[in-house]
């Protein structure tokens, strides 16, 4: 009795699960449509995985680090030569990360080493000379700057996949956590791939720099041989394009006044010199705004660059200090204002991005292959439940009701799980289907064989259901050991796949053993002289 | 209703043409891919670009394939589907411009296709916007203009709308609208509505929003890597557990037959010439699952019959215990076959190659676990006495009429045990 209200009570409890409480049939398919959470490949939309550039981060890491050595060596009257550091140009080679510090006043060996392990923990120094020595980031500080980057890249291309105003989007981290570098976007639904990445991809690096007082080249050519071809430490140089035609090269200071980290809020309008263009004007944050003031009013009549992406967009003479305004102008639409907007509004990627995979499914081909996928799984149910219900007759329909109830606890398990149901995921289903079958048939041809052996029904079903609970355990237990490895080593179509059969066999050790036994026993409970069994 | 009532056949008996058959199949299968350099491998795992076309009517492969070897740097692949209007088209990965940005290759090769694809059959030049190949963004941004022109008084919201029902309508009829005026027969689209669409778009009769998908080099080889550690490690544990459950040269045996079965679906793929994509493998680790349930099952009766009657010789009881489990093997195998049977049927271009992957597992996965997992036991078994009976001589038939023979020496009882 307590075992049978066991059974029903678990049975509503997985339909409501999957169903809810519909008022209609119209409700139905909502609902049902609400509870099942269909993959990309069924339900068609964008999948794309990126990979961050950590030593973009890096680099910009030893920028600032420069910056701060400036700074402190000046404070306390040590003699430098100069700095600079390496360049990283793959993410393999972030590790690599190196500050030289170039002819260091020897007087003041010790002073500058001091200085070095108070003020900078992060890094480890090392003379290479009397004079000379270099910087290595810590590994314990590389790998916070790594983890750092990507949740960082994670939150704000949140924010810009967010803006657009999708439905459902999901951002989040991807693939090896040991080496983890890689971000995982699913837009789920018709849209536009090309535009999206278009937003993602931008990296919006934003920087508000000093120009040095020479230049602009007409090519990057003339303005090495200007400098004698070597750049002066801590310099780039950068191309400025204009709209308008004219540009050309400037050399620009590496070390940024402003960054996109700095900027409050961006907005396009229409650009009031050039009539027909855009231009999107923004506003800095308070501690950004006062930096900028401090720089403006102590370099009047001195130029500024706005780079964005490696590319100068604007280039201004310092009329009078500025505190917390600029604009970008000169933009060729409307669109190209917004996005631009969007992505310094959203806050700058603290490092490039590089696609890894783009997968774009139509929602057409979503709908035929859940069409043929149900079409096909129903076909193959029919006929098992036919063959089950030939070949063992009565207790067959024990078993076709044990397989429904099977799908039906997974598919609630699912839905209380809030899993996604994938391709690979329905290939664990109908691994679950037959091993539910195997299951029953197991029972079935135990509990006959019991009867040839000539053991009264009543003992035969016991000894049936007995004997192949060993069994079941084992191929149930082995295939479980093998689908947590899969879960904790595979990526994501792999584990889809370990958690649907997982969930799938666990509802078939309570539906093939504990509810057909009950059937069996309420069946056998009903006649009162048990003379055949119809199996 | 039965069938193998009580059935004696000697399995083991007829065990050698059975592994004759399997080596056959392994070594064929392991030349085909070692001619072919390794197995055909899906877009997920070498990189590349892959798009799936559906035409309205039987496209013209070689013309298509014609038109993109002119337009793409590498002559790409043009593929057929037997039983619909489908094309896939691959573009594998051009190995110098991967080098530097592998996206940039693969983007230029898609718009390349796209670009192809519209000037062979639509009409490009005509201005207007392809709504077969259109988002529900750019039909909104392309009609809202005409439709004030043209008096239709409706809110840029609804107008998205109307495009987003228009792009719905169309992916709920197969993804292709055959002609424009069949769009009557969404919601809310009125005759003026209609005319718009008349003016400012076509259909080409074609559409490329299928499948589109792009993988670069490294997630390729990542994923394969992670695939065959993931797999590997599972084989390990469950050779763990049935050496915990039975004995370690069972769960040898089993792991050896799961082993056989992929390494033989996979030599079968590659001799069919079909590729292993993420799906397959997702088939392998089913048919994996699949092959070690069937036989554990049989191990199982080996142990239970091995604790009803000590004395009675290993092969013998792993015959009565394969006879003993006959039907139910049978009935399992053909009822999983024929769900099987369905998804290869009907299941669709996309569950192609995961169905057959499972046709060809369940057939060797059944067959292995009576023809390859437990004659591994038999032979161990055999070996392992045969090398314990030149210890002392007899001393394991000793063992099998028990202690009962005083006239042996204590000691060789000893020795066997």
């Amino acid at each position: 009795m307590i075992k049978t209200v066991v059974i029903v009570a678990t049975v509503l409890i997985c339909i409501f699960g999957i169903i809810g409480f519909p008022t209609s049939v119209d409700g139905l398919k909502k609902n049902v449509a609400r509870r099942i959470h269909l993959g990309l490949d069924l339900k068609g939309g964008s999948h794309l995985v990126l990979q961050v550039q950590v030593q973009d981060a890096a680099k910009t890491t030893a920028d600032q680090t420069i910056e701060q050595l400036r700074e402190e060596t000046r404070t306390r009257n040590i003699a430098v030569n100069g700095f600079d550091r390496n360049d990283p140009e793959t993410l393999q080679d972030t590790d690599s990360i190196q500050v030289n510090i170039h002819g260091v006043d020897p007087t003041k060996a010790q002073v500058f080493r001091n200085l070095a392990t108070e003020k900078f923990p992060d890094w480890i120094l090392t003379p290479v000379n009397t004079s000379d020595y270099r910087m290595n980031m810590k590994p314990s500080a590389l790998l916070d700057l790594k983890r750092n980057t990507v949740t960082q890249s994670i939150e704000t291309i949140d924010r810009r996949v967010n803006a657009l105003g999708l439905t459902e989007p999901t951002v989040q981290a991807h693939g090896d956590p040991a080496t983890q570098s890689e971000i995982l976007v699913e837009l789920p639904g018709e849209g536009d791939p090309q535009h999206v990445k278009e937003i993602i991809g931008a990296t919006a690096q934003l920087k508000i720099v000093e120009v040095k007082n020479e230049g602009p080249w007409k090519s990057k050519e003339e303005a090495l041989s200007a400098k004698g071809g070597i750049l002066p430490l801590n310099t780039e140089l950068r191309e400025y394009v204009s709209a308008g035609g004219g540009g050309g090269w400037y050399l620009i200071s590496r070390t940024p006044v402003i960054t996109g980290q700095d900027m409050r809020t961006a907005r396009a309008a229409t650009d009031p010199d050039s009539p027909g263009r855009w231009e999107t004007s923004f506003t800095l944050s308070q501690d950004g705004a006062r930096r900028f003031e401090k720089f403006t009013g102590s370099n009047i009549g001195n130029r500024l660059a706005v780079v964005l992406d490696a590319q100068i967009r604007s280039v201004a003479t310092i009329q009078s200090a500025i505190s917390d305004q600029g604009r970008i102008n000169g933009l060729a639409s409307d669109q190209e204002a917004q996005d631009l907007s969007l992505v310094l509004r959203t806050g700058a990627l603290p490092a490039g991005i590089k696609y890894l995979q783009e997968r774009t499914i139509g929602a057409s081909l979503g709908d035929d292959s859940i069409r043929d996928g149900i079409l096909s799984g129903i076909a193959g149910l029919i006929a098992v439940i036919v063959a089950m219900l030939v070949y063992y007759r009565k207790a067959g329909l024990n078993a076709v009701l044990a397989l429904l109830l099977n799908t039906i606890l997974l598919m609630a398990a699912l839905c209380y799980f809030g899993a996604t149901l994938t391709l690979p995921g329905i290939a664990g289903i109908i691994l679950t289907v037959g091993m539910a079958v195997d299951s029953n048939v197991l029972i079935f041809e135990r509990i006959r064989e019991e009867l040839r052996s000539g053991k009264s029904i009543p003992a035969a079903v016991d000894a049936g259901f007995g004997k192949a609970w060993w069994t079941i355990v084992d191929t149930h237990v082995t295939t479980i050991v093998s689908c947590l490895f899969l879960f904790l080593f595979g990526t994501g179509p792999v584990r889809g796949f370990a958690v649907t059969l997982v969930i799938g066999l666990l509802a078939n050790v309570f539906t093939a053993v504990f509810v057909s036994k009950v059937i069996f026993d309420w069946e056998l409970s009903r006649r009162r002289q048990v003379t055949a069994l119809s199996i | 209703m039965e069938l193998f009532k009580k059935t004696n056949f000697d399995f083991l008996g007829h065990k050698w043409p059975f592994i004759i058959a399997s080596l056959v199949l392994s070594v064929a299968g392991l030349l085909s891919l070692a001619v072919k350099g390794g197995p055909k491998y899906g877009i997920e795992f070498k990189g590349g670009m892959i798009m799936t076309v559906k035409f309205a009517q039987p496209p013209d492969i070689e013309k298509i394939r014609g038109a993109l070897t002119r337009a793409l740097p590498s002559p790409p692949s043009v593929q057929s589907f037997d039983s619909s209007n489908e094309i896939e088209i691959e573009v594998g990965l051009d190995p110098v411009a991967a080098q530097k940005d592998p996206n940039a290759g693969l983007d230029r090769s898609k718009q390349i296709v796209l670009d192809t694809l519209a000037a062979t059959y639509g009409r490009p030049g005509s201005g207007k916007l392809d709504l077969n190949n259109a988002s529900a963004g750019q039909v909104s941004a392309r009609i809202a203009d005409p439709l004030q022109r043209a008096g239709v008084q409706l809110s840029q919201q609804q107008v998205d709308l109307l495009a987003a029902d228009i792009i719905s309508w169309r992916d709920q009829h197969g993804g292709l609208i055959t002609k424009i005026d069949d769009l009557r027969n969404v919601p809310g689209l009125t005759s003026q509505v209609l005319s718009v669409l008349n003016q400012e778009s076509y259909v080409a009769p074609y559409t490329a929003a299928r499948n589109i998908e792009m993988v670069g080099p490294k997630v390729g080889a990542d994923l394969r890597q992670q695939a065959i550690t993931a797999t590997l490690l599972a084989l390990a544990g469950m050779l763990v557990y049935i050496w915990f459950r039975f004995e370690w040269i069972y769960g040898v045996g089993a792991v050896i037959a799961v082993f056989h079965d992929t390494i033989i679906t996979i030599g079968l793929f590659s001799i069919l010439n079909k590729e292993i994509s993420l799906t397959v493998i997702a088939a392998l680790l089913t048919l994996v699952g699949y092959s070690m349930n069937d036989t554990i099952v049989i191990f199982d009766r080996i142990r239970e019959n091995l604790h009803l009657n000590r004395r009675e010789p290993l092969g013998e009881v792993i015959n009565r215990s394969v006879n003993q489990t006959l039907s139910r093997t049978i009935m399992t195998s053909g009822l999983t076959f024929l769900a099987v049977i369905a998804l290869f049927l009907f299941g669709g271009p996309v569950l192609h190659g995961f169905s057959l992957a499972l046709v060809i597992g369940i057939i060797i996965g059944t067959y292995s676990s009576v023809f390859v997992a437990s004659p591994i036991v038999l032979f161990w078994h055999d070996w392992a006495d045969k090398r314990k009976k030149t210890v002392p001589e007899a001393s394991a038939s000793a063992l099998r009429q028990g202690p009962a023979k005083p006239a042996l020496p204590r000691s060789s009882v000893k020795v066997v045990k």
